[in-house]
């Protein structure tokens, strides 16, 4: 084994950290841009963006499966390239939540939907602090912030069940806005969403310093 | 810290090693379990192949060295035991060498080499023992036709099975092998290693090697020295994906030695 593989390794940390802040500015774009409904950045989201980091996830891919192939890495090194690997894909799905979220903006906007029933930013706020937590936590090799990430899961949880209860409420009182509303707890569960992969992240990261897998355990 | 779970065959205690006043190994301790393969892991001069040669008593062709602690072998024979034959305990550990060594005579002379020595005289017996063992070694089919002709004709990987089947004959109950593939080329070594993964069941191995490849693909459990210490042993997945010390992480990723 030489020095060559540690050069990979760090290489690969780059094409990580590169992609997870692109993927973290898009998530921030698509709630700035829902709470405007913003069209336009919509259409950024959706036509440009998408594309970036879809190719970003490839060559992440492709060069983990090098890094195995010829390198065969052990220990650390093997825990490192598959919580690259794993992580990687985790930011993809993110990504496509925020273009999810771009689709909904251009029907919302179309049907004129105004002010939300529910604190939509504040979930967001939420969501964002924990990916945003989850990435520092990958770059600063810090199990117990991943563990901060996770401890949060429950509340993101709790708020999006609680947007359903507001949503049936509001359908009984308008039923004329009724194609909006149906839209809105779509918007709450990408959030949702983008929590538990944030969360993922952090067992990825917790796997990769410790080498203990914390995925499906009981509190 | 050592894994326990496992039939023990031979119980290392306290085990110091010395070539005259240097001294190699130092404070070992550890249970060989018994039908598996363990491999030793570690830089040159590291002492892993010093220990080796203390299962069989082969230090003692070395010369000036002495030895301190103890070797058990089930649990009643104390390997370096002063009485202890050590021909006697050769028959029972046998050894395969980095370099094939097979004696200028035919491949069945070869294989019955040790019985002969024993005193076994019998022509069927002797037949017997030499296609079982060239059968075992994975190497029957390739000179079954062939056996009165010089072992020296053989390829380095047939060469080294060869020393295999030799080595089997003689009935030992556990095969020390001292990087036994490092002469060989990769479809030579992954025969051997297929044999090796074979042979476990029947037999204890403990493998030397310097290919970390080699002792993660072939051995269940890995024993990492440095410095003529014991740092880790543990079962070979763990020591490959998590090992417990960092001392043990920074050799096999080759942040040092």
């Amino acid at each position: 084994m030489s020095i060559h593989i540690h050069k990979e390794i760090e290489s690969l940390k780059k094409m990580i950290l590169e992609m997870g802040a692109k993927v973290e500015q898009n998530v921030h774009d698509a709630v700035v841009a829902v709470d405007r409904l913003d069209v336009s950045e919509a259409k950024r989201l959706i036509e440009q963006e998408e594309e970036i980091i879809n190719q970003m996830e490839i060559d992440i891919e492709e060069e983990c499966l090098k890094t195995l192939a010829l390198h065969q890495p052990v220990a650390i090194d093997l825990r490192i390239v598959v919580a690259i690997l794993k992580i990687n894909n985790e930011l993809e799905r993110i990504n496509d939540f925020s273009v999810n979220m771009a689709e909904r903006i251009i029907d919302l906007h179309r049907l004129e939907a105004g002010k939300f029933p529910f604190d939509l930013i504040g979930l967001a706020d939420i969501a964002q602090g924990m990916l945003s937590k989850a990435l520092d936590s990958l770059i600063e090799m810090d199990p117990n912030k991943a563990r901060e990430v996770i401890a949060q899961d429950d509340e993101v949880d709790d708020r999006h069940a609680a947007v359903y209860e507001v949503v049936k409420e509001e359908m009984k009182r308008s039923l004329d806005r009724i194609d909006v509303i149906i839209q809105l707890p779509s918007l709450s569960r990408y959030l949702e969403r983008v929590g538990d992969l944030a969360c993922n992240i952090a067992e990825d990261v917790i796997y990769l310093v410790e080498g203990v897998i914390v995925r499906h355990q009981e509190e | 810290m050592n894994p326990t779970d496992f039939e023990s065959v031979i119980s290392v205690k306290e085990l110091d090693f010395f070539y005259g006043q240097s001294q190699a190994l130092f404070d070992i301790n550890m249970e060989v379990p018994k039908h598996q393969v363990t491999a030793f892991i570690g830089p040159s001069g590291c002492g892993k192949s010093t220990f080796l040669r203390c299962f069989n008593r082969m230090n003692d062709l070395v010369g000036d060295v002495s030895i301190t602690g103890s070797l058990i072998l089930d649990d009643y024979i104390d390997i370096n035991h002063k009485d202890q034959d050590p021909i006697q305990l050769r028959r029972r550990i046998g050894m395969i060498f980095q370099k094939s060594n097979p004696f200028p005579k035919s491949i069945y002379e070869n294989v019955v080499y040790g019985l002969r020595i024993a005193g076994q005289g019998k022509k069927s017996v002797l037949n017997e023992v030499v296609e079982t063992s060239l059968k075992k070694a994975a190497l029957w089919d390739e000179v079954k036709d062939r056996l009165h002709t010089s072992a020296m004709g053989l390829s380095g990987g047939q060469m080294q099975r060869l020393c295999i089947a030799r080595a089997i004959a003689v009935n030992p109950e556990i095969l020390l092998m001292d990087e036994p593939c490092s002469a060989l080329d990769p479809k030579s070594t992954a025969r051997i290693e297929e044999l090796i993964l074979d042979l476990r069941g029947d037999y204890t191995i403990i493998i030397v090697t310097h290919n970390m490849q080699q002792a993660s693909r072939v051995s269940d459990y890995t024993a990492f020295f440095f410095e003529g210490k014991l740092i880790e042993f543990g079962e070979t997945g763990q020591i490959f994906t998590k090992p417990s010390l960092k001392q043990t992480e920074d050799y096999i990723t080759g942040r040092f030695g």
